[in-house]
Parts: C-alpha cells; structure tokens; sequence
C-alpha cells in the first residue's frame, strides 16, 4: 500500500514536472582480477656447468618477462645454466597491476679439475733409468763394480730405442787440463764402445769430453774426485 | 850461486834397491855430471857460473817541464829496470849505492863515482826524457864507465806521440839494445808477448799480454771454453782449441787480421795445438778416429796425418824449436802420462820420463832442453805437488825448477832460451807467473781471475 501510495506521488510529481526520469546507469564492470605470478627453480644450487630447470606460472597478466630472459609466455619453464649465482626476476603485468616473483638458483663453483695425470717423457724416464759410469784415478777403462749400471743403461736403452744421448767424460782437478781432456774424451768413448758392444746403436750416441772444465763438485777430496771421474749420460733432445 | 842445491841433475834411468844407497848415487852423480851442469847453463845463455856484468842505471831525468814528464818517466824508469832486473844477463848496482848526483846527458857523467865502490859498476845507463808539443822523446846511452878514454857503447833516441804504451816500448826497446850487448849477443825479450787463457769475463777466452805482465787484453770473445793459446813463429797467428757446438775444435786467430780465419773441422776432440818451427805444420792431439792421437797437418788444415798409434791419450805435441825435425808429446800409454819423443813423421817413439805424472812439454828454442811439468813422487801419501822442471833432452837429465808447492804446469821458454813462463796456483789461485831458466827471479804476472796455459812468443 505505501510503496502504491509512494509511487503514485511519484508519479504525480513527475507529472508535474513533465520530467522523464534518465535510466538507472549500467552497474560498474568488476575490477579486473590482479595478476598472479609465481617462479621457481629446481635444483635451487647447482655447480657451474650444471643446468637447472626455471619454471613459471602467471595468471591475470598479459605481459610476462624474466629480467635477463625477455618475455616469455605466461606460463611455461626453460633449461638455464648460468655461470655465477642468479636470482630470476618475474614480472607479470596485467590489468589488474602488476606482480612480481623471484627464484634464486645458486651457482657453486666447482673444485678445480684434478691435475691430469703426469706425462712421463723420455727425458724424465731417461734421468730415472740410466746410471753413470764411474772411473778410477788416471783411468777409461770400465770398473767391474760399474757393470751393473751399464747392464741398466743397456736395458733402458733397448725398451727406448728412440732416445738419441750424449756421453760426457768428466776428470778430477788434479789431473792438467790437456790431459784430462783427452782422458775424458777416452772415458766418454769406452762408455760408448761398453754400450754399443752389448747392442745399443752407435748413431744413437754422441760423445763429448769436459775434462776438468766442467766438474760436479769442487771440493778438494776423494768423495768430490769422484764424482767428477765418470761418463754422464745426457738425454738429447 | 845460492840456487845450487836445487839444480842438481840426476842421472836416469836409476834403479835403486836402497833409500842410502839412493842417496850416495845421487850425490856421486852430481860430482859426475857438475862439470856438464856448468857447461849446458853457458850454453843456454843463461850465464849462470860465469860473473855478470855489474850495471848501474840512473833514472832517466827530465828534458823538459812538461807536466806528462813525471808519470811518463815513472812508467820509462820502472819498465827499463824491471826489464834488465829479469834479463838474467846483468847484475843491477842498487839505487842506494848510486850518487846523489846522477847524469842525464854524458857530458853529467862523473866516471869515478861510478867505475868505484860503493857502486863500483862496469856500465851505467842513463838518459833523459821529455814530452814537447804531445811528443815524447827519450835519450838513452850505455856507458862502460871504466874505459873512460871510450866509454860510449850505445846512445840511442826514441821519439813517439806521448803515452804511457810508448814509453813502455821505449823502455823495451832501450832494455833490449844493451841485453843484446851485455849478453852474448842474444836478442832481447823486452818485446816479446805471452798469450794465456783468462777467466776473468767469466769465460775462458785467450788473451794476450806484454811479456812482463802490462797491457793485458782480450783476444777472443767466444762465449765458450777457448784453451791452449799457442802463437805462430812469425807472431801472425794464434792457434788454440775452443769447445765448440760439435765437440773441441782447433781454432786459428789472425793477429793481423783481429778476427778468426778458417781451419777445418776435424770431428772428435781435438786439442793442444803446437806450430812446426817453420810454422808450416800445426800437431795436435785428435780423436777422430777413436782414441786421441798426435797428427799433423799443414797450417790449412790439409794433408791430415796420424803420427801415434797406441791405446792411451797422446796430446799436448810440442815441435823441436832448433831441428824442426822431432816432436814432444805426453801419452798415457802405459798408465800415468809420460813424456815421449818421436820424430817428426812419427817414428822413433822414446819414453822420456822414468816415473810419476809427466805433461806440458816444451821445447826450448836451442832445441836442448824439454821444460815440463813434473809430478815425480806420485801416489798415496806422497806430497803430489806438480813442479816446473827441465830435461837435458840428449840425457835424459833433469832438474827442477820450482820447489814452491802448489800445481805449477805449461811451462814455456821465452824467444832467448833464458826465461820460463808458466801457470802456478801458489798465490791461491791459478795465476802467470815468469821466471829465469835456473828457477829465479820469480815474478807474478797475472793478478785477477784465472790465468792459465802461458805460450810465449817466438821473438
């Protein structure tokens, strides 16, 4: 009854007022829905050189970006393998606004390679293997206690037939330059003959004598003497 | 002479079953052999046994002011007495029995404070010296200061742009005018040089110096090991052995020239380089063929020869400077090194040294005597040193020379049969050392670095 009565004035009013009443607007359009944005990566650490997979979801957004990628659909994942430590920026704008999301995929370094195995040359194998001859006083000719170290050259020297060296004949100080050099150049070479009498090829082998020119050792005594009377081998290279 | 005990010659080959018997046949057998003794030193010319001339000489005096005089003089005065002081011919009157008034010119000499004691000389030298206008020139005369009706038996002048080099040759040249006079007529050595091996730029290189041990100076520049300096007759050249990249090579320098000139590759260790006396020929010691021989070649390197043919190291060949017609060499054929002689196409080889570690042969001008380097007593506990000796080639006779300890090796006669050069290591370190025939006048020449293997020149 009242809501008759109440448009009846209604009515009447507007009657008088010869107005027509303008329609009701539209309602408002519901806000637009805010975007969603979410990014992860798996394995979070990884070593460098390693990949690990960024996976993202959006919703509500039209324009989806990775700092460092680009744009990128709204969802999706990629295979990433950075060098160093990186943190992954979503952006995800839309209508609704704008949404961030961050992964970050730690990169470790890895150990430092191990040393590759040491190669062994010739010239190392050479130093290892081959043995001096040692001479008495005044002497080239080869001591029965040195017949061993030349059974020991000679048996490297078979395993390594492709290593050419040179034999030094070295003299003790006492002896005078001149004749130490051609007692040395007798030492070299009866080192030579004892080698190549038990089958190492003679173009293998160069000799060369330092007399007293060029000693071991400089001490004044039997030990240092000694070190300097020998036939020393030396890798050629 | 105050050296007699130490030239006792021994008679060789000895076999002795007794230290006292030893010593009585030694001592008889210098009784033996003194009569010989005397007569091989005359003959050698180094007047031992016979009385030398007593020579005063007065400083040479200023000519003029020049301020270069003092310095020059200095340089004139101590070359010119060094130079007769080891000449070995005269004996120098000391300076403190001279006057306090000494002449410059003749007409200054006062003939009876000299010809009389304190001095009581037979000669006196004396002279003067100036610089003018950048010239240096020196008077020098040799009076006979007893024969005062005649006294003048040399008056010389020299004249050359001022220096120190050209007061040293003045010096030289002076010296040597009345060594040639006072002693036999044998020329001098004041101009001679010696050519050695020195380690001072940290390389062995051969260098050369005056033969009193001035104006040391580098002859090669090798950067490698360069040995056995030895000069050609002539003086033009000088052959040596030098480590090369393939192995010991004889190497020849041209003095002339100031650059090496060629010599073929020999192949092996070649070494120890020694000039025939025409100085057609070079001997050396090569291993080309094995174990190191003496060969000779002609000085182009051509008409290559073996002359030894044994087991041991043969080296260190050194030519009879009078005969031309033998050559000395060491061999290690029966053991320790000896000493050998051949002739020169290599026959007629013959054992010189009884015992002991013999090397360095060479040959004195006069062909008579081999100077060597001598361990004689050699082996466990026994002293070991090396010493300078000489050996009366016909004879077999020997006499040593240095008694001073220490390695003494390469000893080399000088041009007048009457000086030895030779390397001793008795200063602590291997250095040149000079000094007469007979063992005295002992002088170090060579003070920095290592100084070795000591060749004198020819003339």
């Amino acid at each position: 009854m009242f809501l008759a009565l109440s448009l009846a004035a209604l009515l009447f009013v507007g009657a008088c007022k010869k107005k027509v009443a303008p329609p009701p607007p539209p309602p408002p359009p519901p806000p637009p829905a805010a975007p969603t944005a979410s990014i992860s990566v798996s394995p979070a650490s990884i070593q460098a050189g390693q990949s690990a997979s960024l996976t993202w979801q959006t919703s509500n957004a039209t324009d989806v970006s990775i700092d460092g990628i680009g744009a990128v659909q709204a969802n999706g994942s990629q295979t990433v393998s950075p060098t160093d430590s990186t943190t992954y920026h979503l952006t995800a704008k839309g209508a609704g606004g704008t949404q961030e999301a961050t992964a970050r995929l730690t990169v470790t370094q890895p150990p430092p390679p191990p040393p590759p195995p040491p190669t062994v040359t010739d010239e190392d194998l050479f130093n290892q293997n081959i043995k001096d001859v040692y001479f008495d006083y005044d002497k080239s000719d080869i001591r029965a206690d040195q017949q061993s170290s030349l059974q020991a050259d000679v048996q490297f020297l078979g395993q390594h037939a492709n290593i050419n060296f040179t034999i030094e004949g070295h003299c003790d100080e006492r002896g005078s330059t001149e004749y130490n050099l051609a007692l040395g150049d007798k030492r070299a070479s009866a080192v030579k003959n004892a080698l190549t009498a038990a089958g190492v090829n003679a173009s293998r082998i160069k000799t060369i004598s330092y007399g007293k020119e060029k000693p071991f050792c400089t001490e004044s005594n039997e030990a240092c003497w000694q070190q300097n009377r020998r036939g020393h081998l030396v890798y050629q290279k | 002479m105050d050296e007699s005990d130490r030239t006792t010659f021994q008679r060789w080959p000895k076999r002795l079953p007794g230290r006292a018997l030893a010593l009585v046949l030694t001592f008889s057998c210098c009784i033996l052999v003194s009569p010989l003794l005397a007569q091989d030193w005359v003959k050698t010319g180094t007047s031992l046994g016979v009385e030398k001339v007593r020579l005063a000489v007065a400083d040479f005096k200023p000519s003029t002011g020049d301020p270069q005089d003092t310095a020059l003089r200095k340089t004139f005065n101590d070359t010119l007495w060094n130079d007769l002081d080891v000449s070995g011919v005269v004996e120098l009157v000391s300076k403190s029995f001279y006057p306090l008034q000494t002449p410059g010119q003749p007409p200054e000499v006062n003939f009876l404070v000299w010809n009389a004691p304190p001095p009581n000389a037979a000669m006196l030298a004396f002279g003067n010296l100036g610089v003018t206008a950048g010239r240096l020139t020196v008077q020098g005369w040799l009076y006979d200061v007893k024969n005062i009706q005649s006294p003048q038996i040399l008056g010389k002048q020299y004249s050359d742009v001022a220096s120190d080099a050209a007061a040293r040759v003045m010096a030289h040249k002076f010296a040597d005018e009345i060594i040639v006079r006072l002693g036999g007529g044998i020329a001098g050595i004041a101009e001679s040089q010696i050519y050695f091996v020195s380690d001072r730029t940290g390389h062995k290189e051969i260098w050369a110096m005056d033969y009193d041990g001035s104006n040391q100076r580098q002859i090669t520049h090798l950067g490698s090991i360069a040995l056995s300096p030895r000069v050609s007759p002539d003086g033009s050249r000088v052959a040596f052995s030098a480590l090369t990249k393939t192995g010991w090579e004889i190497m020849m320098y041209s003095l002339d020239l100031n650059r090496l000139v060629s010599f073929p590759r020999m192949g092996g260790t070649n070494l120890s380089p020694a000039w025939s006396a025409d100085g057609l020929k070079l001997a050396f010691s090569s291993s080309r063929a094995g174990a190191p021989e003496i060969y000779v070649a002609d000085v182009s390197g051509g008409n290559l020869r073996r002359m030894t043919d044994a087991k041991g190291p043969d080296v260190s060949p050194a030519w009879n400077r009078k005969t031309n017609a033998q050559i000395a060499f060491v061999s290690g054929r029966t053991g320790l090194p000896q000493i050998y002689t051949m002739e020169a196409d290599g026959t007629n080889q013959q054992r010189m040294t009884d015992q002991g570690y013999a090397v360095s042969p060479n040959w004195s001008p006069n062909g008579q005597f081999l100077a060597l380097s001598w361990v004689r007593k050699y082996g466990p506990g026994e002293p070991g040193s090396s010493d300078i000796y000489l050996m009366d080639i016909a004879s077999k006779q020997w006499v040593q020379l240095t008694h001073d300890g220490g390695h003494n090796d390469f000893p080399s006669w000088s041009p007048d049969d009457r000086h030895i050069v030779f390397q001793s290591n008795r200063s602590g370190s291997p250095e040149i050392w000079s000094m007469l025939a007979d063992g005295t006048k002992v002088q170090q020449l060579t003070f920095s670095g290592r100084n070795t293997q000591p060749n004198w020149s020819w003339k």
